[in-house]
């Protein structure tokens, strides 16, 4: 071979081996640009189109192009979903008032949701087997029983500037994270602290909410017809400090109480006036109702009341440095506490909350706040304390802390929260871990830690309530 | 004009696009500069048409071969840009409503993004959990994270800032413009560099290689799909494989529209508490 031939040669060979190399890298037009190379241009080498060394293999589910996307099962007009859930728990420690086991239930929650462009219409009820508190009778405003029905509403839009949601609904509005000033909604604080999952937290408002936007401010109106007062702490479940007793109590002194009930006399009005200004959201709020939990006593019968309450506030949300800060506010005035003097009565309090949240890292946040209780007439009460009261602070100080860590794409989420109260000196944490097994499966286990100084402080007198549970879900 | 973003062209691929259409008018002869060429890709990657819907559907398939899906229905709007600004003013801020289907355990959450086109602001996020009526506001300044715990990250799906990247033309070919690109600020990321083969004609990018600090490749995305909707080449179907998890996603679009005509105030609190149905379906 001449060696002028064998250059020529070599050349051509590395010239091809370089394109070809330089080619190897290069992805294959995916389908649909293939054919819309521009016809001037030289042909594609064949194996561009059929090269598919650096693709991965498609997914199963792609080859089921034709599987139904929309929720709507065949043969059913409107949207259904829902979960089972099983849950258990029990006291980590003796308590002489309340049943070892703190839960044990199974929950089948089914929801259904018929839209139209300007209304829709929802439903969703949790049916309960509940072995260990098996209450019987069913009580839609307790949700005691079998059924707790948590919502059942229609939704309309008379005009394109407002809303109006009609019927049983949760309704939650504010800034705080667990903690909360001028929402004056429902709370279901035994779901809370017994371990249900976090949606329990909110009970359901039989309701009209009516909502009107303009670009000036937003303004919600929701009229409760007749009182709906939280799912507090009574005894049956959790054991709480008697004031009467002068002790912890449980299911030997289940909480009486006189509820405000007369249609359309004992009525709730709570009012938001809200408005984005940039990136902030601004927010005025009014309520005129009762104290949402027991905060009086009737001395003819000794039974709980629920003493009528009004509260002003205001929030702001919105970014600050790296994370999102919030702030907000209230004035509880607690109508029948004449400056502070009637014993039988909680006084009126400002309260404040300031709160912080961030990103530490990727998939880990940790979230702030400050949480104060200052209580009104401070004097006056303390002039007017009952025999053998332990009087509160002026002050009530709460910390929080919250920390997310999420793992495993997602799949694995730790998660604490923790109130600590230096006033007080008393705590709440709350640990928990979920894993979602699959597209229909999670598991979860936690904790519900009570501890305290002295028996009648706000988490102190739960502190035999502590307790673990763990959850399995399958959703559908 | 820093507000050019130039990176894996993932979700908003469906619902944006503008750039393609203008970008081939643009005289065939005349070699584009990277400057150009990143500031079509990143117009033709998440810009088309002034707003948007499209349905995904997501299959995360793990390392061990578990599947995992994601459903939802995504809404974009872009926001006009000031007056007498010129034909690209619609690459600036931009408004996502994302609307989950499926898994169960996440239907009727919504999540709320306003875009903040501005490279040292960052996005505002909100999060609708139904069950509770509970408008969240999200803290997140880590834009390289798990986009719904899928192999995509934020940033995949919104736009990473092409001012953050270091841009180098390294080939043409036949049919791709090849950038390699450097990140500005190298612990702000988990990469040493990422490569892109940009379709010529289109400026949409079809693959992507992300590269770790020790030359490995790490992630890689790949545009497997592409349909031209109302005059727009649209990616309908892509991947994202995570080289260091073995994990695979893979995203499909269907009812991909443009122009739809979404008012600005689907994207407020009023509509996370009540679904813009007309619009969603």
């Amino acid at each position: 071979m001449k060696p002028a031939i064998f250059f020529l040669l070599a050349a051509a060979l590395l010239g091809g081996a370089g394109t070809e190399a330089a080619r190897g890298g290069e992805p294959p037009l995916p389908a649909g640009l293939g054919g819309a190379a521009d016809s001037e241009e030289p042909a594609l080498p064949p194996g561009l189109f059929g090269e598919t060394e650096s693709e991965p293999p498609l997914p199963s589910s792609l080859e089921r192009e034709t599987e139904e996307w929309n929720r709507e099962g065949p043969g059913l007009p409107f949207d259904l979903a829902g979960f089972a859930d099983a849950r258990a728990g029990a006291r980590t420690q003796r308590d002489p008032y309340e049943k070892e086991l703190s839960l044990g239930e199974v929950r089948l929650q089914l929801e259904a949701e018929k839209g139209w462009d300007r209304a829709s219409f929802r439903v969703r009820s949790d049916f309960l087997y509940d072995p260990v508190y098996d209450h019987g009778t069913v009580d839609l405003e307790t949700g005691r029983g079998w059924l707790d029905l948590r919502e059942l509403r229609g939704t309309i839009t008379p005009v394109s500037f407002a809303d109006v949601r009609l019927g049983r609904q949760i309704v939650t509005w504010g800034t705080g994270d667990l903690l909360f000033i001028n929402d004056m909604f429902p709370k279901d604080w035994q779901s809370f602290f017994i371990g249900r999952d976090t949606e329990y937290l909110k009970a359901p408002s039989d309701a009209a909410m009516v909502s009107a936007f303009s670009p000036l401010v937003n303004l919600d109106v929701v009229y409760t017809p007749c009182f709906d007062a939280d799912r507090y702490i009574d005894g049956s479940r959790l054991s709480y400090f008697n004031p009467a007793l002068g002790r912890l109590a449980g299911r030997d002194a289940v909480v009486q109480v006189e509820r405000p009930q007369t249609w359309f006399s004992d009525d709730e009005t709570a009012a938001r006036l809200s408005r984005t200004v940039g990136e902030y959201e601004l927010a005025a709020y009014g309520y005129w109702g009762y104290w949402k939990s027991p905060a009086g006593m009737d001395p003819a019968t000794g039974k709980s009341t629920f003493p009528p309450l009004s509260v002003y506030g205001a929030s702001i949300r919105g970014p600050l440095g790296s994370g999102i800060a919030n702030l907000e506010g209230g004035w509880y005035d607690s109508r029948d506490d004449a400056g502070g003097s009637n014993p039988l009565v909680r006084n009126g309090e400002l309260r404040l909350l300031a709160g912080y949240e961030l990103e530490l890292a990727a998939d880990f946040n940790a979230g702030f706040q400050y949480y104060l209780e200052h209580m009104l007439n401070y004097d006056a009460y303390r002039d007017h304390l009952m025999p053998g009261e332990h009087p509160r602070d002026e002050a009530r100080h709460v910390l929080t802390l919250r920390l997310t860590r999420r793992l495993l794409s997602q799949n694995l989420v730790l998660s604490f929260f923790c109130y600590w109260s230096p006033s007080d000196e008393d705590f709440y944490l709350r640990p928990n871990v979920s894993y979602r097994i699959d597209d229909h499966w999670s598991a979860e286990v936690g904790g519900n830690v009570f501890w305290g100084v002295y028996d009648w402080t706000f988490f102190g007198q739960f502190r035999n309530d502590t307790n673990v549970y763990a959850a399995v879900r399958c959703s559908i | 004009m820093k507000r050019f973003s130039a990176t894996a062209a993932v979700l908003l691929l469906a619902t944006g696009l503008a750039g393609a259409a203008r970008a081939q008018e643009a005289p065939a002869e005349k070699a584009p500069t990277v400057e150009e060429v990143v500031a079509k890709t990143n117009l033709a990657a998440y810009y088309q048409g002034q707003d948007g819907r499209a349905k995904v559907s997501m299959s995360i398939v793990d390392g061990q071969g578990r599947e995992r899906t994601r459903e939802f229905t995504i809404l974009r709007r872009d926001e006009p840009g000031p007056e007498g600004s010129d034909q690209d003013a619609y690459a600036g801020n931009q408004k996502f409503y994302i609307y989950f289907q499926r898994p169960a355990d996440v239907n009727k959450m919504v999540f709320l993004v306003w875009k903040q086109a501005a490279a040292d602001q960052d996005d505002d996020r909100w999060l609708y959990l139904p069950a509770l009526d509970l408008v969240k506001r999200i803290a997140g300044s880590e834009k390289r994270t798990s986009f719904v715990g899928s192999d995509f990250f934020y940033e995949d799906v919104s736009g990473r800032h092409t001012s953050e990247d270091i841009h180098e033309l390294v080939e043409t070919t036949d049919n791709y413009y090849v950038l390699n690109n450097v990140p500005r600020d190298p612990d702000s990321v988990e990469f040493a560099n990422y490569k892109m083969w940009i379709h010529k004609a289109s400026f949409l990018p079809i693959k992507i290689e992300y590269y770790g600090k020790g030359g490995e490749k790490i992630r890689e995305y790949n545009a497997l799909g592409v349909e031209t909707i109302q005059g727009h080449p649209t990616v309908t179907r892509a991947s994202m494989k995570d080289y260091r998890t073995g994990s695979t996603t893979t995203m499909s679009y269907r009812d991909v529209v443009y122009d739809i005509g979404l008012p600005d105030d689907i994207f407020s609190e009023r509509y996370l508490r009540k679904p813009p149905r007309a619009q969603l379906r």
